[in-house]
Parts: C-alpha cells; sequence; structure tokens
C-alpha cells in the first residue's frame, strides 16, 4: 500500500511539518491578518472605498495598462517565441539569454532608464514626441513598463510548447494540400493556443501588483495615471491603514482569481497536450480549408 | 535546412518575422540595458566612481547585501523540505499545498509590504507589545528581511518540486535499504541530484531579493544610511534629479542582473548536459 512505502524513505514528517509551518508563519498568517484587519470595515464599506471615484480610476489604469501590455507581449512573445524556436540565427544563444532580462533587472531600475529613454529629450521620446505622441508621464509610459517587466512570460511558455510541435504534423498538412498560412492557423495555432493564454494570463497577473518600474515612468497623477499599487502605498502614508487594507484586499481577491484562472489553463494545457489529436485528424482538418 | 518547403514559412515571412521579432526585444530590452551604463557614464568616469565611493550608496549596497544573503538558508531549507515532502510521497491536499507556495507571485508586492505593516506596524496586532519590549520590525532592518522572505518564497522550492518529482526516489530507497542513514541518503544522493536545481533556485531568489523595490519600500521607512537598499537608494538619487548618482547605483543593479544571466545560462546549459548523460548511461540497459 502507499503508507509502505512512505515509511521507506526518512523525513516525511520533519519535512511536511516544517514546510506546513514555515508557510503558516510567513505566507498565511500575514494574509489572514489582511483580510481580518479588512473584516473591521465589513463588505459594504470596503466596496465603498474601492469603488470611489480615485480608487475606481486606479483600477482602471491598473487593469487596463496591464491587459494592454501583455496583449503586446502576447503577439510579440508569439514571434520571439517562434523565431528562437524555429529560425537559425547569429547570437541566437545570447537573445536567448535576453529574453530573462526583466526578470533579472530591478524594477527601479528598468523604470528610471524607460522614463529617461522615453522622456522628452530622451532617445525614443525625442523622435515619438514628433509624431505627437508622449510616452512617459502619461497613461502609455505605464503601458511601456508593465510590457518591459512582464515580456519573458510569453515567451518562456510557448517555446517548449512550439519545440514540443512535431513537424510531421505540419508535413502531413502541407502534403494534404494547406498552405502555410492554413497549416499555422488550423494545425499549429490550436496546439500552442492554451499556452498563449496561459502567458497572456501569467503576464497579466504581474502586471497588475506591478510597483517599482511604473512609478518613474506613470506621472502618478490622480484620476489619470495612478495605478492601484500606488494608490494603497499613497493611503499608508497618509496614515488610512484601513483605506489601504481595503483597496489590498480587492486586490488580493482579484489576485487569487487570477491565480485559479492560471491553474485551470494549465491543467488544461496539460491536458490537451496527453491527448492530442492523432496526426491525420490534424493534418486532414488543415487541408479542409484548402479545397 | 531549406530544402524542406512544406514547413517553412516564405522567405520573406521568415525574414519579416525575425525583424519584427528581433526588433521589438532591442527597443524594450537591449536599449535600456545599453542606456543604463551609457547614462551612468555621461559625466565621464571620474564622476561615476565618485558617485559610487558616496557613502549612502556603499551603505546601500552593504545593506543589499546583507539582506540576499540573510534571507539565503530561510528559503534554502524552506525549498529543499517542501520539495521533498511534495516530491517523494504521496499525501492529501499536495496540489493545494502547491498551489500555496505560487501564492505570493500573485500578491502584489505592495500588498506584500502592507501585511507586515498589520502585524508590526504601530497600530498593528503586534505593535504596542514591540513597542513596549522595545524591538523594531517596521521601519528596520527585520521588516525589510521579512518582506523580501515572502517575495522570494516561491523560486526555490519551484524548481526542485518538478526536478525531484522526474528523479523519482528509487535512488533514495536503494541508499536506505542498503543502511544509510537519513543524513548520508540525503548528502551522497539527494543533494549530488538536485545541486544544479537547487543552485538555479538560489540563482533566480537571489536576483529578486536583491532587486526587490515595492515590498522592500512599504515596510523601510526610507531612513537614508540605515534602511536604504540599493534600489531604494535608486529612487531617492533619481528623484533628487542626481541622474548620475541614480544611474551610478543602477548600473551596479544591471551588472548583477547580467551576472545572474550568465549564471543561468550555464546552469541551463549544465542541467540539460547532465540530462542527456543520464539518458546515454540509461539508453543500453534499456533496450
Amino acid at each position: 500500500m502507499a503508507a509502505k512505502s512512505q515509511r521507506v524513505l526518512p523525513g516525511f514528517g520533519l519535512a511536511l511539518g516544517y514546510s506546513l509551518v514555515y508557510l503558516s508563519l510567513l505566507i498565511l498568517l500575514p494574509l489572514g491578518g489582511l483580510v481580518l484587519k479588512a473584516s473591521e470595515l465589513g463588505f459594504g464599506q470596503i466596496m465603498d472605498i474601492a469603488l470611489g471615484e480615485r480608487s475606481l480610476a486606479a483600477f482602471r489604469v491598473s487593469f487596463g495598462a496591464s491587459f494592454l501590455a501583455a496583449a503586446v507581449n502576447a503577439f510579440f512573445g508569439l514571434i520571439v517565441a517562434w523565431i528562437l524556436v524555429r529560425y537559425p540565427f547569429p547570437g541566437k544563444r545570447f537573445v536567448d539569454a535576453l529574453v530573462d532580462l526583466p526578470f533579472a533587472l530591478p524594477t527601479a531600475v528598468a523604470g528610471i532608464t524607460l522614463a529617461t529613454l522615453y522622456a522628452g529629450n530622451g532617445w525614443l521620446g525625442k523622435y515619438i514626441e514628433l509624431l505627437g505622441i508622449k510616452v512617459a508621464y502619461t497613461p502609455l509610459g505605464i503601458v511601456f513598463a508593465l510590457t518591459f517587466i512582464t515580456l519573458p512570460f510569453v515567451v518562456r511558455t510557448l517555446q517548449p510548447v512550439i519545440e514540443d510541435i512535431e513537424t510531421e504534423v505540419e508535413e502531413a498538412a502541407a502534403s494534404l494540400g494547406a498552405s502555410r498560412w492554413q497549416t499555422f492557423v488550423r494545425v499549429i495555432f490550436p496546439a500552442i493556443f492554451p499556452a498563449l493564454l496561459t502567458g497572456f494570463a501569467l503576464a497579466f497577473a504581474r502586471a497588475v501588483g506591478e510597483y517599482g518600474s511604473v512609478i518613474f515612468i506613470a506621472g502618478n497623477l490622480p484620476l489619470i495615471s495612478e495605478i492601484t499599487p500606488l494608490l494603497i502605498i499613497s493611503k499608508l502614508e497618509q496614515y488610512d491603514v484601513l483605506g489601504a487594507t481595503a483597496l489590498a484586499v480587492v486586490m488580493l481577491a482579484l489576485s487569487f482569481i487570477l491565480l485559479l484562472a492560471v491553474n485551470l489553463l494549465q491543467w488544461w494545457t496539460a491536458n490537451r497536450h496527453r491527448n492530442s489529436e492523432p496526426l491525420e485528424v490534424a493534418a486532414a482538418k488543415a487541408s479542409g480549408g484548402a479545397q | 535546412m531549406r530544402s524542406n518547403r512544406a514547413t517553412q514559412e516564405p522567405r520573406w515571412v521568415r525574414y519579416g518575422l525575425l525583424t519584427l521579432g528581433l526588433g521589438f526585444l532591442f527597443f524594450f530590452l537591449g536599449l535600456p540595458l545599453i542606456a543604463v551604463f551609457v547614462e551612468a557614464l555621461a559625466q565621464g568616469v571620474p564622476l561615476y566612481v565618485e558617485a559610487l565611493k558616496e557613502p549612502e550608496t556603499r551603505s546601500a549596497i552593504g545593506l543589499t547585501v546583507g539582506i540576499a544573503l540573510g534571507v539565503l538558508p530561510f528559503n534554502v531549507a524552506f525549498g529543499v523540505t517542501a520539495a521533498w515532502a511534495i516530491a517523494k510521497f504521496d499525501f492529501t491536499g499536495k496540489s493545494l499545498l502547491i498551489t500555496l507556495i505560487d501564492l505570493p507571485f500573485a500578491v502584489s508586492p505592495v500588498v506584500a509590504g502592507l501585511v507586515f505593516i498589520l502585524l508590526f506596524g504601530a497600530q498593528g496586532w503586534f505593535g504596542p507589545w514591540l513597542s513596549g519590549n522595545d524591538i523594531k520590525i517596521i521601519f528596520a532592518v527585520p521588516g525589510m528581511i521579512l518582506a523580501t522572505l515572502f517575495i522570494t518564497f516561491p523560486f526555490i522550492a519551484r524548481e526542485l518540486i518538478p526536478l525531484m518529482q522526474a528523479q523519482g526516489k528509487e535512488e533514495e530507497e536503494a541508499a536506505v535499504s542498503l543502511g544509510a542513514s537519513g543524513w548520508q541518503m540525503f548528502r551522497r544522493v539527494t543533494l549530488p541530484n538536485i545541486k544544479w536545481g537547487l543552485l538555479y533556485g538560489v540563482i533566480l531568489s537571489n536576483a529578486r531579493a536583491m532587486g526587490e523595490f515595492g515590498a522592500v519600500s512599504v515596510v523601510s521607512g526610507h531612513i537614508r544610511g540605515e534602511t536604504n537598499t540599493l534600489p531604494l537608494h535608486v529612487e531617492i538619487l533619481y528623484n533628487e534629479y542626481n541622474a548620475v548618482g541614480a544611474f551610478a547605483a543602477a548600473s551596479i543593479l544591471a551588472l548583477l542582473a547580467l551576472v545572474t544571466l550568465v549564471a543561468k545560462t550555464v546552469v541551463e546549459w549544465r542541467m540539460k548536459k547532465e540530462t542527456e548523460m543520464l539518458n546515454t548511461v540509461l539508453a543500453p540497459e534499456k533496450t
């Protein structure tokens, strides 16, 4: 039985016990404290604070900019993952390693650098302003910072999935008369879509909570370019702990929903992978459009 | 390579995608990375060196390294024990535990800082008791370590769990049945097997620990020379319009990021080589 095989290796009780105690003390207890503090307010008051004019605007900026940044990364991330897996080009290993830069570079460094690059007199801002577009100190700047911060997610979730696509399926589709575009739309894209969505959700979740890189480039005008994490901090600085707590608890609830969605997506991806379509079915589907 | 037209895009599509993808990476990753160093050296090398010699910058570097070293043993201990329990044993609630380990990834750094203020701040649950006993956590280094621990909590466990699951438990079981003690088994069998994965997790969590801004900012109180880490110091200098100082401090963090990327790539390469070696050793036995 399972119980017997468990006893062969030592340390189960100690390892699990230590992990649970550490997890409870460091993560669960503090988060529980936050919820408990918020419960002093009651649901109605939390909603009043969260739906106040300034809070609502901050949520709109945070979620809107995060959505746009994740969408930009879904588009370019697919291209980058594709060229990294499929096309040979000089310096590929260097480029591949560089993709992780946003995970390694502290967010404050990214923030001041992007703000300087896109300011009116910056290397890039100079030219973009000629087009009549302002990036730094506008909501657009927030999208740019979040795009930088979340860049690796889509690429890194797509890369292994694209590597796993068997070229036989593509050959079969082609031999049945599908054009390259049809093969992509009907065979390749359906296979990578769950992973693309997972990467998008991961990027979105990270972007919503981001603070360090955004505050330097955002301009931080209430109602216009103020993100929720910044509003939490400014409430804290005004000793409005309950107001900060209310906003934090709403963010936490939304993060939970996102985490759940990501888990479901990953489960879906794994499941799909296991019952992947037989080669002939996928190929036939692609050639179906060729007629 | 080019002969297989069935599975390749037309040449113009390939060049188009390469241009788009590499252009995107150049503007969003390459240019900012170059800009950090150019801005840091904008007023010449002597001013750059001068900026790095500032006592406040140096104490910020010291605190950043200190916090990173302080959180390391906790993260290693949790990562190894959690992965050991999850990968080598079956128990109910395992998938819930894995989800909970990921939880800090979903929490905004600002919220991560706030929870510790609610616990240990002046008006927090333990605030009165702490101030009664003259213990400072918030606006002091212990609070910054707690916030950093929270943020870096999942990194090592996340690397080790899939690795140890893939390795199975036969080797350890063999060691135990041959009479090895728990510690001998861990040191001679488990540790050599997981060392690269562990190092990988350490590299990732260390990069995050040294670069963390939001969570640490909330609990630090920004006391110069005392609770100022390097990323926080970058903010202060930048807000004082001291561009050279800010980018000089930022360039150290950018160098650190580059070292992280190189170390990460080397470890990835080693891990890949080791699995390949393992596969070639095991292959003849299987046939």
